[in-house]
């Protein structure tokens, strides 16, 4: 086989990978949306700000330290000690459920039944308020996530694969990182999906997405399920945070993935899991299969970022709800 | 007692159809317009003009045309920063390409420009709708500032990209370039302003704009009464995107006098010229003006009680300026979602009753 | 600091207001929050810990004591002429915008009002040409020089032959980063190595694409011209696919220690330029003594000593120098800018002055003339070391190659002042 239908499979493979990272992020988006109507643009921020507190934890650092050291002329930045890795993911877990509810007792709970639009304006201001506090909880330099997770490309892979081309191949390229976040994304996918078949919260999370008012009619707190799916969009974020927060140390360009996201979310419909996970792949593979046959060699590179969104929207063309989204049925 | 408009009759068809029906508002706008025009550019200095003034406008122009799509069409638009960055980029091809003709001319035709290009990336919204549209725009976002930063022919083959304003006149002065006298920035951009605020304002009271505002509110429905939703919704595209290019044009030659696109009409200008939009209100003109306002003014007013005033650390003042304005658009939104246009409607209400209320 | 010194500061300020006591105003546009964070912050607190220093040591500049004021611009253009129009009616002597967009505003700007503008090793190249940008300096190096040095240093290391090799430019798709393409392609056909570029798209998370080409393709050498969260990400996937670390030259903007760090052990060996070498300077140690022991450090005072803090010091150096200079050229302690911008012109920096000031070696040797307003364009290399987690300086000043740039600033040079209908000439 010839080395550039090798390597085209190669960036198909990373595709995928870089897909299943995309399709964690879009993952968060798709639980709000689905139980409350809500476009998370926070979604980005919460990441950011999981993987922030994750770190401020592990090292032990004093939150609003600056801002106490300005205060009261103090100088502290450490409490001197070092938490584990899984003591403070689920310390950093706890942090998100308060979050949660803070969200939904102060803002959400206040703005039930505005339009759309208004309610994607209020994640908006979120994201300011979220980002300034990060900022000052935890300070706003780059922060390095000491969790040990594998780096680095899978020689083993690369072994095993080097002797199907000619000498011009060098074998198949696969991050560790990526398979582990790919090995992270399905458990965290089929978790997601036992709780909401398996779990009495979890049939009480999707009543509420198919029918606020019948939910409520049968006596389910929609104050409860709202805490929990952001909650679960805090879970969601944490892992996300982690997994890219892996690759560039934690930074505010952690909340810029958001981005990365809307066009998986455009095309797997903004309510379906599985769509998120299958969009996430499609574009994943599509930028990056774009960018290898036409956009770097004949466009001058750099074509990812708008490729993606082009892709999605000559999908939605043909299909306006996205690839698994309910069919929109409209009556006048 | 103040604001009458219960003692209003109209006996004219002429009355009735002012653009400001209640004497109150139209004494209220020749007042501000005197002040505008007379009293403003005499005491302008370099720093209220590049600070405030001159943001404010060009922003409130960029707010008029994303209302008109958003708010009175009901498209969610995330390209306004692309749209911008064609405006900008026309101007500058056509100031450099015809150096002879009038800047202003070059700030109109930009403006066309732009409304074509909008235009065809309207065309989707006729199949997707909502959030999905939303979405779907910032395809233009990211392809168009891609293709400027991309082709050197858009940036005149300059080493770095960056695109730069010559010095272009108006009447005698310099509006354009770094020579500009403070007043004469203003001016422009206050003129510009006026008059797509007057043809906005015209506009939506109109046919084109009741047929956009059927659209709004149920297209299908709309499409059973006869109006034309290809018309109506790549109109609203177009006179949206004209505006949004004529402020690109002007926030490139005007106010920057140089930019690099990637930076300047990046997404999170989209971003922030929708945040006025619906901070302001969605579907009115003074909307518009109320969100650019308060969103040019409140990081300069934060940063000035902050830094200035009380001396703190700039860094923490810019983190609490984040925490401050985030919290502030959920305040507002949560007392009051329909924007400060709304909020300037019930303050008429009251005052309609002043001081006497029932 | 704390906000009750500023407090008393402030207010014996607004009391010491009262009698007329000039100050020499030196504004300092940072960043603090947003994308670039990481970078403004340590810049930024260099830049003011030297002021400090001057004040607490010296009582300022020739007796006349600094005044700092610090305006967050978030790397932000419109933040930045906010910031600009703020501080410039205060009187600022010099303006040092760090950011290349900000620069490209403030060139005509400056220029029209007469304020002097240090863009160090960054901004607009040609502005090196100090006949049609008299106001803008951007000595010691430019980006162009940058590109000359990165290839002069794989030239020695070649036994000066670099014909057949592969080299990669890795950029930001931004002004920034698109400056050295010109150079390098100059310098690729005199050398007679080929050269492929690769963008990244701000803000650079997602780079799999682009190091997947450069496995394939295996170039000998990767140059790169990052910023932000761009050089992180990329240090890490070029350990991912193998690439030999010390075959991976960044920039001056992408040598920093937060650059490295996230990327743990495996970035060891990374070489980047730099124009300052990070070593132990007196200098460091007095500022320690009276300006973060006192209390009154800029920040969190945790970035004394790293790449990016030294080179703020060094500008606010490069500063303080062109004050003294201003201020014996025309024998008035209280100057005004255009005397800086003469002081600015008349600069020699010497080994012996560099020694004097406690920093001995932090920069080239240069002298700034009205037609060169670039400096010597000198720069060196470093690399890091993981396990100690320091810079340490590989090479000493390396020259880069004039007989490419020269002819490239003033082509640019004269298309900016045609433009602008600027005629070449010394003030």
């Amino acid at each position: 086989m010839s080395a550039d239908f090798l390597y085209g499979i190669e960036v198909v493979i990373n595709g995928m990978m870089a897909g299943v990272l995309y399709a964690l992020v879009a993952l968060g988006f798709v639980l709000i949306f689905k139980a409350s109507g809500i476009f998370n643009f926070a979604q980005g921020v919460m990441a950011l700000f999981a993987a922030l507190t994750l770190v401020g934890i592990m090292e032990g650092q004093v939150p609003f330290s600056h801002l106490i050291n300005a205060v009261f002329g103090t100088n502290i930045h450490n409490f001197g000690w070092e938490v584990p890795a899984l003591l403070a993911i689920l310390l950093t877990l706890v942090v998100m459920i308060v979050f949660a509810w803070a969200v939904q007792q102060f803002v959400f709970r206040h703005l039930v039944g505005q339009a759309p639009i208004i309610l994607f304006m209020a994640t908006i201001g979120l994201a300011y308020f979220l980002e300034g506090v990060g900022d000052l909880m935890w300070g706003s330099d780059i922060k390095t996530l000491a969790l040990g997770l594998p780096q680095g490309g899978s020689i083993w892979v690369e072994d095993l694969t080097s002797g199907f081309g000619g000498a011009d191949f060098y074998g198949f390229f696969i991050d560790k990182l990526d398979m582990v976040a790919t090995v992270v994304a399905a458990v965290l996918v089929i978790c997601l999906i036992i709780f909401a078949q398996y779990t009495k919260q979890g049939r009480a999370m999707r009543a509420v997405a198919d029918d606020h008012q019948a939910a409520l009619s049968v006596g389910i707190s929609l104050n409860f399920i709202w805490v929990l799916v952001w909650s679960l969009a805090g879970l969601v974020a944490l892992v996300a945070g982690i997994m890219w927060g892996a690759k560039s140390g934690v930074q505010f360009s952690l909340s810029l993935i958001a981005l990365k996201a809307l066009p998986v979310l455009m095309l797997g419909g903004f309510t379906s899991i599985p769509g998120a996970i299958v969009g996430g792949l499609i574009i994943g593979v599509g930028e990056k299969l774009f960018e290898y046959t036409i956009g770097a060699p004949f466009l001058g590179g750099a074509t990812e970022n708008w490729f993606a969104y082009m892709l999605a929207l000559i999908f939605l063309v043909f299909r306006p709800q996205g690839l698994f989204g309910e069919k929109i049925i409209e009556r006048v | 007692m103040l604001y009458r408009e219960a003692g209003d009759f109209k006996t004219s068809y002429e009355a009735d159809s002012q653009t400001f029906p209640i004497r109150f508002d139209r004494i209220g706008f020749w007042v501000i317009m005197a002040i505008a025009f007379g009293v403003i550019p005499f005491m302008i200095n370099d720093y209220w003009a590049n600070a405030i003034f001159v943001p404010f406008l060009i922003y409130a122009i960029a707010a008029i045309g994303l209302n008109i799509l958003t708010g009175y069409c009901g498209q969610v638009s995330l390209g306004t920063g692309g749209f911008m960055a064609v405006g900008a980029y026309a101007c500058y091809k056509l100031m450099t390409s015809f150096p002879d003709v009038s800047i202003i001319i070059h700030v109109i035709l930009a403006g066309g420009i732009t409304a074509v290009v909008g235009a065809a990336f309207g065309l989707p919204s006729l199949r997707i709708k909502g959030f999905y549209l939303a979405v779907a725009t910032l395809a233009a976002q990211f392809f168009l500032i891609w293709l400027f930063n991309k082709v050197p022919w858009f940036y005149n083959y300059s080493a770095s990209g960056q695109i730069s304003a010559p010095e272009r006149f108006v009447g005698g002065f310099a509006v354009t370039g770094a020579n500009t006298a403070a007043p004469a920035k203003y001016l422009i951009c206050l003129v510009f302003l006026t008059v797509c605020a007057l043809i906005a304002r015209n506009l939506t009271r109109g046919t084109i704009g009741r047929s956009w505002m059927a659209i709004r509110d149920m297209d299908i429905a709309a499409e059973i009464i006869g109006v034309n939703p290809l018309k109506a919704k790549l109109t609203a595209f177009a006179v949206s995107s004209f505006f949004i290019g004529i402020a690109g044009a002007l926030f490139f030659a005007v106010y920057l006098g140089a930019v690099e696109v990637g930076e300047a009409f990046g997404i999170q200008k989209s971003f922030l010229v929708l945040f006025m939009v619906i901070i302001g209100g969605l579907g009115s003109i003074f909307g518009s003006f109320a969100g650019a306002a308060f969103l040019v003014l409140l990081p300069v007013a934060l940063k000035v009680i902050g830094v200035d005033l009380l001396g703190w650390p700039t860094d923490l003042v810019a983190h609490l300026q984040l925490v401050i304005v985030g919290a502030l658009i959920m305040f507002f939104l949560i007392k009051e979602p329909h924007g400060l246009a709304q909020l300037w409607r019930l303050t008429k209400e009251k005052l309609r009753l002043w001081p006497f209320p029932y | 600091m704390t906000l009750k010194t500023l407090a008393a500061m402030a207010l014996a300020g607004a009391m010491a207001a009262g009698p007329a006591m000039a100050e020499l105003v030196i504004p300092d546009l940072s960043y603090r929050t947003g994308p670039y964070a990481a970078g403004g912050a340590p810049f930024s607190d260099g830049y003011q810990d030297y002021f400090a220093l001057l004040n607490a040591r010296d009582g300022g500049i020739g007796g006349e004591p600094v005044r700092v004021i610090e305006c967050e611009t978030a790397y932000n253009t419109e933040r930045g002429v906010e910031c600009y129009e703020a501080t410039k009616g205060e009187g600022a002597l010099i303006y040092q915008p760090l950011s290349t967009g900000i620069t490209y505003q403030l060139i005509p700007k400056a220029t029209a009002d007469g304020i002097p503008l240090h863009t160090m090793g960054y901004g607009r190249t040609s502005a090196a040409n100090g006949e049609v940008f008299n106001w803008v300096f951007n000595y010691p190096a430019n980006y162009w020089d940058a590109a000359s040095v990165a290839i002069n240093y794989l030239l020695d290391e070649n036994g000066g032959d670099l014909s057949g090799k592969k080299i990669a430019l890795i950029y930001h798709n931004s002004a920034y980063g698109k400056e050295p393409i010109r150079t390098l392609e100059d310098l690729a056909a005199k050398h007679g190595f080929t050269l492929s570029q690769l963008a990244v798209d701000h803000p650079g998370q997602e780079q799999k694409s682009q190091w997947l080409q450069i496995r394939r393709e295996r170039p000998d050498y990767v140059v790169m011209w990052g910023w932000g969260v761009m050089n992180q990400v990329a240090v890490q996937e070029a350990a991912n696919i193998g690439f030999p670390m010390e075959n991976f030259i960044g920039n001056w903007w992408a040598g920093a220690e937060h650059d490295v760090t996230p990327a743990g052990m495996a970035a060891n060996g990374y070489k980047s330029l730099n124009m300052n070498p990070v070593q132990d300077y007196p200098v460091l140690a007095e500022i320690k003594a009276q300006v973060h022991d006192a209390g009154n450090a800029a920040g969190d005072g945790s970035n004394l000593g790293s790449v990016l803090y030294v080179r703020g010091m060094y500008a606010a150096m490069l500063a303080a120098e062109a004050i003294t200079n201003a201020q014996e050229i025309h024998g008035v302690a209280a100057v005004t800018p255009a005397m800086v911008r003469d002081g600015m012109e008349a600069l020699n920096i010497t080994e012996a002055r560099m020694e004097k000031l406690g920093m001995a070696g932090i920069g080239p040797e240069f002298a700034v003339t009205c037609e060169n307003h670039g400096g010597s364009g000198q720069g060196l290399l470093q690399q890091w070391n993981a396990a100690d987690r320091v810079w340490v300086p590989l090479t000493g000043f390396i020259t880069p190659d004039a007989s490419v740039i020269d002819p490239l600033i003033a082509a640019d040079s004269a298309a900016f002042a045609a433009e602008n209908n600027i005629t070449p000439g010394c003030m």
